[in-house]
C-alpha cells in the first residue's frame, strides 16, 4: 500500500483527519499505483461500479412506483412505463442495465482468466468477485419476477423447482421459498424485498474487492510482481482515472444504443403478458447472461444431477486459484494455455446458444459435449497443464523489454526462479 | 504457564454460556426462518370444492387448487376402456388406473407436467389424453406419462366425492 504519511494541507483538514482519517484514504486512492501497461481490458472494473451504482439509483426510483402485489404489480409497470414522467426511460435503464451489468462482468472474469488475475497472492479478491457474481444472478433473477409477467412467473416456476430435486427435503424447501404451494403472493413480495437488499450486500462486497486488490496492487497484462511505487507505476490519477471514465464513455454508447433504439431485444415479450397460471408460455428461457448454466442444467438426463452439475459449474470458479497450478499468470507466456483459453471462450458461447435453443436431437448432443469439455477444462487440463507447459521467459520489468527492444537474455527471469 | 490445563469450576461456567447463547440464538432466529413457510391464509385455501354436476361425459374443467392448476375429467366409456386396458408392463412409471381414479368415471390430478412444471394441453398427443408443448411429453387417459422425457405420472392430489355432485380436493 502506498505511504500513510499524508498530512492534510489545511488546518481543519488535519483536525478531522486526526480524528477520521478519510482525507488519508482520499489521498491512497488517489496515488494508489498502478502498472502503467494496463490495457483496455482493465478499465471494466470502474464501468461495473457505474453499473451498480445505476442500479441502484434506477431501482431505488422504481421502487417508489411499483406495488409488490400478485393483483397490481404488472398494472404499476404499465403505470411506470405510460404514467410515470421519465418511467419508460428509468425503466428501461434499469432492465437493460441488467443486462450490461451482466456483459461487463463477462468481460471483467474473462480478462482475470487470460491475464491470471485470479493466482496468488489475488485469491481472495477473485473469491469475493465470484460471490458478487452469484448474487448478482439471484438480484437478477429475482428482479426479473418482479413485473409478473408470463415469463417473470414460469421463470421462477422453473427455476424454484430446481430445489425440488433435492433429495427428502425437496417439496419443504419449495414451499418454503414460495410461502405456499406455487409461486404466488407470498413468493412476489419476499424477492422484491430481497431483489431491494442484495445490491446492497453486493455494494459491501464491492468496497471489500477493492481493499483487496488494493493490499497486492493490481496484476497487469505481463503478469509479473512490480515493485510499488516504480517506475513500472503510474498514480491511479489521474492517468486511470481518465483512461477508467473514456472506456466508460464507448461503454455508454453500447448502453445508450439498447435503451433508446432496441429496448426490448433483450427481453422477451412473453413478459407483456400478464402472469397466468393455468397457461405455461411454449418455449421457456432464462436471460441471455444465465443461458449457459441453463444449457449444462438441462444437458444431464438426471433431474438432481443437473441441478447438481449446474450449481458445481459455479463452485467450481470460486477453487480455480488451486486448479490452475502454473505459476505464470498472463496466457501471453503461456502457449498453450492461451490457445485451451480461447476454447473455453468458444465453449461457453456454444452453452449460451444451445440454452437458448429446444433441447432435443442434436442441440442437446452439442450442449453434452460443451458441458463435458467445460468441467474437463477446469478439472482435468488447468491442473496438468501448470505442471507440463513450457512456457515463454517473462521480462523482469515492465519497463526493461521496451527499453532494450528484443527481450535480454540475461535479463529474463526463467521459471524456475519464480516463487 | 507451561503446566497441562486443569479443568476448573469456571470451564463449566463457559460451556454452560455457550449452550445456552446457541438455545437463545436458535430460539431467535427460528421465527425468522418460519415466517417464510406458508402462513394460516394460504393453508386455510389448502382444499377446494368443485360443482361437477354440469360437467358431460368427455368434457373436463380446469380449477386452481393452491395456485395450481388440476384438471378434473369425466372420462368416456372408451376412454376408461382404453386405460384399463393397457399393459402395466409397457408404462414408464407403471401404475394401474384403478389406482389412479377412485370412480372410473372421474380423473382428477394435477395439471402440472412432472418435467419441468408446464401446463399439458387436453385430448392432445398420441394417447388421446394429455400433451406437453414445452418438451413433448405424451399423457394417456389416465394420466400416465407414455412417451417424452418427463419422469413420472401426473400426479393425483387427495381429494373425496362430498356427494354425488360435488368433490372436494385437498
Amino acid at each position: 500500500m502506498s505511504d500513510h504519511n499524508y498530512v492534510p494541507s489545511s488546518k481543519i483538514g488535519k483536525w478531522f483527519n486526526d480524528r477520521l482519517p478519510l482525507l488519508t484514504l482520499a489521498d491512497h486512492l488517489k496515488e494508489y499505483p498502478t502498472p502503467k501497461n494496463l490495457n483496455y481490458w482493465w478499465t471494466f472494473g470502474g464501468i461495473l461500479t457505474f453499473c451498480l451504482i445505476t442500479q441502484i439509483i434506477t431501482g431505488i426510483v422504481l421502487g417508489m412506483h411499483y406495488i409488490a402485489h400478485a393483483d397490481y404489480a404488472f398494472d404499476s409497470v404499465e403505470h411506470i412505463m405510460r404514467d410515470v414522467n421519465y418511467g419508460w426511460l428509468i425503466r428501461y435503464v434499469h432492465a437493460n442495465g441488467a443486462s450490461m451489468f451482466f456483459l461487463a462482468v463477462y468481460i471483467h472474469i474473462f480478462r482475470s482468466l487470460y491475464y491470471g488475475s485470479y493466482k496468488s497472492p489475488r485469491e481472495v479478491i477473485w473469491i469475493i468477485g465470484m460471490i458478487i457474481y452469484l448474487l448478482m444472478m439471484m438480484t437478477a433473477f429475482m428482479g426479473y419476477v418482479l413485473p409478473w409477467g408470463q415469463m417473470s412467473f414460469w421463470g421462477a416456476t422453473v427455476i424454484t423447482n430446481l430445489f425440488s430435486a433435492v433429495p427428502f427435503f425437496g417439496e419443504g424447501i419449495t414451499n418454503w421459498l414460495w410461502g405456499g404451494y406455487s409461486v404466488d403472493n407470498p413468493t412476489l413480495t419476499r424477492f422484491f424485498s430481497l431483489h431491494y437488499l442484495l445490491p446492497f450486500l453486493i455494494l459491501g462486497l464491492v468496497i471489500l474487492h477493492i481493499w483487496a486488490l488494493h493490499v497486492p496492487g493490481n496484476n497487469n497484462p505481463i503478469g509479473i510482481d512490480l515493485k510499488k511505487p516504480s517506475k513500472d507505476t503510474v498514480p491511479f490519477h489521474p492517468y486511470i482515472v481518465i483512461k477508467d471514465l473514456f472506456a466508460l464513455l464507448l461503454f455508454l454508447i453500447v448502453f445508450a444504443f439498447f435503451v433508446f433504439y432496441s429496448p426490448n431485444v433483450l427481453g422477451h415479450s412473453d413478459n407483456y403478458i400478464e402472469a397466468n397460471p393455468l397457461v405455461t408460455p411454449a418455449h421457456i428461457v432464462p436471460e441471455w447472461y444465465l443461458l449457459p448454466f441453463y444449457a449444462i442444467l438441462r444437458s444431464v438426463p438426471d433431474k438432481l444431477l443437473g441441478v447438481v452439475a449446474m450449481f458445481a459449474s459455479i463452485f467450481i470458479l470460486i477453487i480455480l486459484p488451486w486448479l490452475d497450478t502454473s505459476k505464470i499468470r498472463s496466457a501471453i507466456f503461456r502457449p498453450i494455455y492461451k490457445q485451451l483459453y480461447w476454447i473455453l471462450v468458444l465453449d461457453v458461447l456454444i452453452l449460451g446458444y444451445m440454452g437458448a435453443m429446444p433441447a432435443e436431437g442434436t442441440y442437446l448432443l452439442i450442449a453434452r459435449v460443451a458441458t463435458a469439455y467445460y468441467f474437463i477444462h477446469f478439472l482435468v487440463i488447468l491442473p496438468l497443464l501448470g505442471k507440463r507447459e513450457k512456457t515463454l521467459d517473462v521480462p523482469l520489468s515492465i519497463t526493461e523489454p521496451v527499453l532494450g527492444g528484443s527481450p535480454n537474455p540475461q535479463m529474463v527471469k526463467k521459471k524456475e526462479q519464480l516463487s | 504457564m507451561s503446566e497441562k490445563k486443569k479443568v476448573e469450576r469456571r470451564d463449566f461456567i463457559f460451556t454452560a454460556s455457550y449452550a445456552l447463547g446457541a438455545v437463545g440464538v436458535g430460539a431467535v432466529v427460528w421465527p425468522l426462518i418460519d415466517q417464510m413457510n406458508p402462513d394460516r391464509s394460504v393453508k386455510a385455501l389448502a382444499s377446494t370444492e368443485v360443482d361437477i354436476s354440469s360437467l358431460e361425459p368427455g368434457k373436463s374443467i380446469t380449477v386452481l387448487w393452491r395456485g395450481k392448476p388440476v384438471f378434473i375429467k369425466r372420462r368416456t366409456k372408451d376412454e376408461i376402456e382404453e386405460a384399463r386396458n393397457v399393459d402395466i408392463k409397457d408404462l414408464p412409471h407403471p401404475e394401474k388406473d384403478e389406482d389412479r381414479a377412485k370412480d372410473p368415471e372421474w380423473l382428477v390430478m394435477l395439471g402440472i407436467c412432472t418435467h419441468l412444471g408446464c401446463v399439458p394441453l387436453g385430448d392432445k398427443g398420441e394417447y388421446n389424453g394429455w400433451f406437453c408443448p414445452c418438451h413433448g411429453s405424451h399423457y394417456d387417459t389416465s394420466g400416465r406419462i407414455r412417451k417424452g422425457p418427463a419422469p413420472t405420472n401426473l400426479e393425483i392430489p387427495k381429494y373425496e366425492f362430498v356427494n354425488s355432485n360435488t368433490i372436494k380436493i385437498g
